[in-house]
């Protein structure tokens, strides 16, 4: 029972109280790129919390039963990076040769994940929390990656609003995405005292 | 344009400026936003990791310079990865060893050099197709650049937040410190005016 509760704190915690977007700056290039329609940015979102389920559980399991026993710590942020390129690559390859028509709507987003900040972000953060079991970390990383797609879902839906208002012209574009963006990582912290 | 004197003077300038200003990485293409949002709630952090990029820059920028004629197309992107990603461990354990206060403070941000735009924008658009004089100089006014835009932002925040500027009180003592600037919202609402005054700068100069 222990285990579930802390499972589930930790689930909300990483969701909403510590998003990746709104509180730890991470993703925020696609978020200001990519986010202007609500169905692309699910698409988006889709595809990033499978790829970082996927690469978290992988970077965990390689840090702690292959570079912590080894004594290999100075490796971890190569190893990582070639884990998330190579998770990409086999989430792509796979996608494409099983589900056809999810390929095409995911297509452009596939490759640009890699270097997605948010992924390689919350793998370093798996190892700064030191999360000590793996189901934790599964739970932890899909965790992430739901946040990432709320926050981008929000952002898409209040600028397809945004287009019909009548922004000054100096804030037009990213700035008033950015300042957007402040207000609800304001509205963010009022998650705060939660847990 | 590579013998001739000027045309190689030229081609300095040109970085050092698209550097500084008409391509600031951060203020003009919007790039490696993450590091700008994070570590700008004050100019300490924001200096030290200026500092990390310049290094990152340079030393992959040479690099790459010097394999782009073994480079091959399809493993490019993978090679720059791989490069940048030693750089940013040595600049890791660097601060680790000498800073660890700073380096706590950083977090995982350092790390996250790996992932961030400018870099291998840098390494694709400049290294791999330049010599190596033009690629370090390329990269030491990007880095420069990357720098001025974190410290513009952390030195508004700074002041803001907490009336001090590297612990020396700027503003009078009965300003109320306002928190907020501290925090996340006071990253993006900066950034966006920033980016905003930056809109009206060049519009009136065009």
């Amino acid at each position: 029972m222990d285990t579930v509760y802390m499972l589930l704190t930790g689930f909300i915690s990483v969701v909403l109280i510590n998003n990746l977007v709104f509180t730890k700056f991470l993703g925020i290039c696609p978020y200001i790129g990519v986010s202007g329609r609500i169905d692309m940015a699910f698409g988006m979102g889709l595809a990033v919390t499978f790829v970082m389920t996927l690469s978290g559980t992988l970077t965990w399991m390689i840090d702690h039963w292959l570079l912590i026993p080894l004594g290999l710590e100075v490796a971890r942020y190569v190893a990582f990076i070639m884990v998330i390129a190579a998770a990409v690559q086999l989430v792509e390859m796979y996608v494409k040769r099983f589900f056809p028509s999810l390929y095409e709507s995911f297509g452009i987003f596939l490759p640009l994940i890699t270097t997605n900040c948010a992924i390689l972000g919350l793998c370093l953060f798996l190892v700064i929390w030191g999360v000590g079991s793996l189901i934790e970390a599964v739970v932890l990383s899909f965790g992430g990656g739901i946040g990432f797609t709320i926050a981008i879902c929000i952002m898409a839906g209040i600028r397809e609003n945004l287009r019909m208002v009548d922004v000054p012209e100096a804030l037009q574009g990213a700035p008033i995405t950015l300042i957007t963006a402040g207000l609800l990582a304001l509205a963010f912290m009022g998650f705060a005292g939660m847990i | 344009m590579a013998t001739n004197p000027e045309g190689q003077m030229g081609l300095y300038g040109d970085a050092v400026v698209n550097g500084l200003w008409r391509e600031n990485p951060v203020l003009r293409m919007i790039l490696g936003m993450c590091p700008t949002l994070a570590v700008t709630a004050a100019l300490k952090p924001a200096l030290t990791m200026g500092l990390c990029v310049i290094f990152v820059l340079v030393c992959s920028n040479i690099m790459v310079s010097l394999m782009r004629k073994g480079l091959r197309p399809h493993v490019r992107i993978l090679m720059f990865t791989l490069t940048i990603s030693t750089f940013v461990t040595i600049a890791d354990l660097f601060l680790r060893a000498y800073v660890p206060k700073m380096s706590e403070a950083l977090g995982p941000y350092v790390p996250l050099i790996i992932v961030n735009c400018i870099i291998i924008w840098r390494a694709e658009a400049r290294a791999s197709k330049s010599g190596l004089l033009v690629s370090v100089v390329d990269a030491l006014a990007m880095g420069a650049g990357f720098t001025l835009a974190l410290s513009i932002l952390a030195v508004i925040r700074e002041i803001l937040g907490t009336g001090k500027l590297f612990e020396i009180q700027i503003l009078p003592t009965t300003f109320p410190a306002w928190a907020a600037m501290g925090m996340p919202v006071g990253a993006f609402l900066t950034f966006g005016f920033v980016l905003g005054a930056m809109n009206v700068i060049t519009r009136n100069r065009s």
